[in-house]
């Protein structure tokens, strides 16, 4: 008792003690800077160096696009530097003369209501499709794959005896090329390609080896020797007075080529139905294409949606590639149209190619987004 | 029950073998009309056939040759390889180059610093939508073909010169005593590497930590520079020179190449950023935390446990990634760089009207290169398969 009264072995705070600083805030605007842009001094420097180039980069972007661009004039004039204009920005009155060339080509104006009501066919048809709840998408895939074809061939071609007037290919250009090569493309390679990858997972060995030796063969090649060949090659192929036109020739190089690509994903779709589903479907006693086309296929296209219209958009892309044998696509126009003495500037290129971008832009990121969310719902199912 | 009726699987195996014999009729059939009729136009247009033209005296130039090439005595055969080489040269540029945006991109989407993700992330969805031909034409049209002409050239500090007509840059020339740091580079590598195999065995062996970084740097950097040294310096530079209508002398890279090298590089990064991203989200997260749960520290745990296994998903796509790159080097034609399409399904073909000849010589290269590339690949995934149980 007395040696613990002697040493003293516990603490009694006498004076209350000093008040800590608040804690690092973690939550709110200022918290949230701290935790993403300057959680160390690493991350601070690289915060500021993008920051820097953001600065930098994008106030020259929309002073070239917007602020000191040109909007409307007659000719080349407007577009030039001037004492007052010392750096011109795009000369989008190039782009105002010339739009109706990027659009239809020298398709006859007289005409050109035609490409307008094939446009809006197509966006129904794709509007139909694609919506995943519409009634009745059976009919829309008929409608897709069969009454669009015939009928968008009726109108842009023409049809003498109904009293649409012939309108040949050479005339067709723009973005109505560009839309007619990539809509082909889909609607023939998506059951050619459904073909090659039943093929390809076929028991019988003649029907798997031409399957495998296709999709390998055009998948091992560039786009550009396929249209080389489709263009320089297929004439010699046929005879002499069956002269394929030029387009149908690329059209042609374009939709093989897809097909192969499209062959691979569906077999991956078709690899990822359960084996149970087959053979649920063989005990059933159903055929081969019954089973196909009532129990596997469905399920396989479902759950490879997402992965075909990220073919679609390759395939979008590569339409531009029919540039290189001579079609009329709407970078071709861009090309031609920037030629054009009375336009030629310095920035009349960059315009040309901002303009371009920008369509491509917009459907590529289209499509993007909506395999993106076709896919946030399909697996919202598997979720449960 | 009458005899008459065959049991149904007579009557499938019946129907396969139908099938398949159909599909044979069809195919040879084709093919045969097509030889047929194609014979007949050939004959027609009076086009010779076969490979006879190979030996041909080829008769037109071509801008970049890297090996030597004379219009008037060089054969088409001749003209095929140098094609072939200037594919080969922009594709393995391209591919070092994408390789090293690519993986910077992708990893830097997936920073916690918010301003990196977002910038990483505009950067790929921007290119990946845009068409890579457009991407081309830009590059080359408006930004390497807007450049100042030959007279007002922007002078670089090292003394080149960069103008609408190209980049010119000193060219290095070898004195003979360079094969000094040549072997002396070759001696360090292969040091290095038996360096790393003991250092492995001797951490296997005694659980030490062994590094070798130091060393690795002296032997692969030092020991050149130092045989450098001891040679004299046997490396001088030819700069180019600036006359009134060229530039002469000098390493010339054409506007062409340049703009099919960055074209190329900057779309393929953008695939490649976005293989990187799901080859290191597809490592659970658990194996990072098992990793600091034994005292790794991060560094150890991203280059012994992360990597490894993001590498096993990467690889594959990647590679196929490496093929599009190198088929779409073939865009070359559009901006007229002499690639094998431009040089010989363009000029050879034009020139000898041998379209079945050469579309089929030219497609079993590229042919030959994804086959031989998928070939390795699945090699590769045999070898670093997980050992299953």
């Amino acid at each position: 008792m007395a040696a613990m009264a002697d040493t003293p072995v516990t603490y009694v705070r006498t004076a209350p003690a000093e008040a800590l600083p608040p804690p690092v805030a973690t939550t709110g605007f200022i918290g949230w800077l701290r935790a993403n842009l300057f959680s160390s001094l690493g991350n601070t420097v690289l915060t500021l160096a993008c920051a820097a180039v953001i600065l930098w980069a994008a106030p020259s972007f929309l002073r070239f696009l917007l602020i000191d661009a040109v909007w409307s004039g007659p000719d080349r004039e407007v577009c030039l530097a001037t004492a007052a204009h010392p750096e011109p920005g795009a000369c989008w009155a190039f782009v105002r003369v010339w739009l109706s060339y990027f659009i239809y080509g020298f398709y006859p104006i007289a005409e050109r209501w035609r490409v307008d009501l094939f446009f809006a066919a197509l966006a129904f048809g794709i509007g139909w499709l694609g919506w995943l709840s519409a009634p009745r998408r059976d009919l829309g895939a008929v409608y897709f794959f069969i009454v669009l074809p015939v009928l968008s061939f009726v109108l842009l071609y023409g049809f003498p005896a109904i009293g649409l007037a012939a309108v040949p290919t050479n005339l067709w250009g723009g973005v109505l090329v560009t839309i007619v090569v990539a809509t082909v493309g889909i609607v023939a390679s998506l059951p050619i390609g459904i073909l090659l990858a039943l093929g390809r997972r076929s028991e019988l060995p003649a029907v798997r080896w031409f399957a495998i030796g296709f999709i390998e063969f055009v998948r091992g090649v560039p786009l550009i020797t396929v249209l080389f060949m489709a263009s320089v090659m297929l004439p010699l192929f046929v005879p002499q007075h069956f002269e394929p036109d030029k387009l149908l020739r690329a059209l042609i190089g374009v939709a093989l080529f897809a097909s192969a690509y499209m062959a691979e994903v569906v077999r991956g779709g078709l690899a990822a139905v359960p084996r149970g589903q087959y053979e649920a479907a063989r005990v059933l006693a159903l055929t081969y294409w019954r089973m196909m086309g009532l129990v596997i296929l469905p399920q396989a296209l479902r759950i490879t949606l997402p992965n075909i219209v990220n073919t679609f958009i390759g395939l979008f892309k590569d339409t531009t590639l029919v540039f290189v044998v001579g079609i009329f696509d709407l970078l071709r126009t861009i090309e031609a149209a920037r030629g054009d003495p009375k336009w030629a500037t310095p920035v009349t290129a960059a315009t040309g190619y901002a303009f371009a971008a920008v369509f491509y832009f917009i459907c590529c990121y289209g499509m993007s987004r909506y395999a993106r969310g076709v896919e946030a719902r399909l697996s919202r199912g598997d979720r449960r | 029950m009458t005899a008459a009726v065959k049991p149904r699987h007579y009557t499938v195996r019946a129907g396969r073998i139908g099938l398949q014999v159909l599909l044979a009729v069809i195919v040879g059939g084709v093919i045969y009309g097509a030889f047929v009729n194609a014979a007949d136009n050939l004959a027609r247009a009076h086009i010779a056939s076969g490979f006879g033209f190979w030996n041909n005296s080829a008769g037109f130039d071509i801008s970049q040759t890297l090996i030597p090439y004379s219009s008037s005595t060089s054969t088409f055969g001749r003209a095929f390889w140098v094609g072939l080489l200037n594919t080969l040269v922009v594709a393995g540029l391209g591919i070092v180059l994408a390789t090293t945006l690519g993986f910077t991109i992708g990893i830097a989407r997936l920073s916690r610093n918010w301003l990196v993700a977002r910038l990483a992330g505009g950067y790929v969805e921007l290119i990946r939508n845009i068409p890579l031909l457009l991407q081309l034409l830009f590059w080359y049209n408006a930004v390497l073909k807007a450049l100042p002409e030959l007279r007002s050239s922007i002078v670089l500090p090292i003394g080149g010169f960069l103008n609408n007509r190209g980049l010119f840059l000193p060219r290095p020339v070898f004195a003979p005593g360079f094969f000094a740091v040549v072997s002396a580079l070759l001696v360090g590598i292969v040091a290095v590497i038996a360096l790393h195999i003991w250092a492995r065995r001797r951490r296997e062996r005694t659980g030490a930590p062994t590094p070798v970084g130091w060393w690795t740097a002296a032997l692969i950097v030092g020991l050149p520079l130092a045989a450098f040294a001891l040679a004299g310096f046997p490396l001088a530079f030819e700069l180019p020179q600036m006359s009134r209508f060229n530039v002469i002398g000098g390493l010339e890279i054409l506007p062409e190449f340049a703009a099919l090298v960055v074209a190329l590089s900057v779309y393929t990064a953008a695939f490649i950023a976005e293989v990187v991203r799901a080859g290191i989200l597809a490592v659970s997260p658990g194996q990072t935390e098992a990793a600091q749960a034994l005292g790794l520290r991060s560094g150890a745990t991203l280059r012994l446990v992360v990597v490894p296994q993001a590498m096993r998903v990467i690889v594959p796509p990647l590679t196929s990634q490496y093929l599009n790159l190198i088929k779409n080097s073939s865009l070359a034609v559009a901006i007229g760089y002499p690639d094998l399409v431009q040089v010989f399904a363009g000029s050879v073909l034009n020139i000898t009207g041998q379209a079945v000849e050469v579309i089929a010589i030219t497609m079993a290269v590229y042919l030959t290169i994804s086959l031989v590339t998928s070939l390795l690949m699945n090699l590769y995934g045999r070898i670093t398969a997980i050992a299953e149980r």
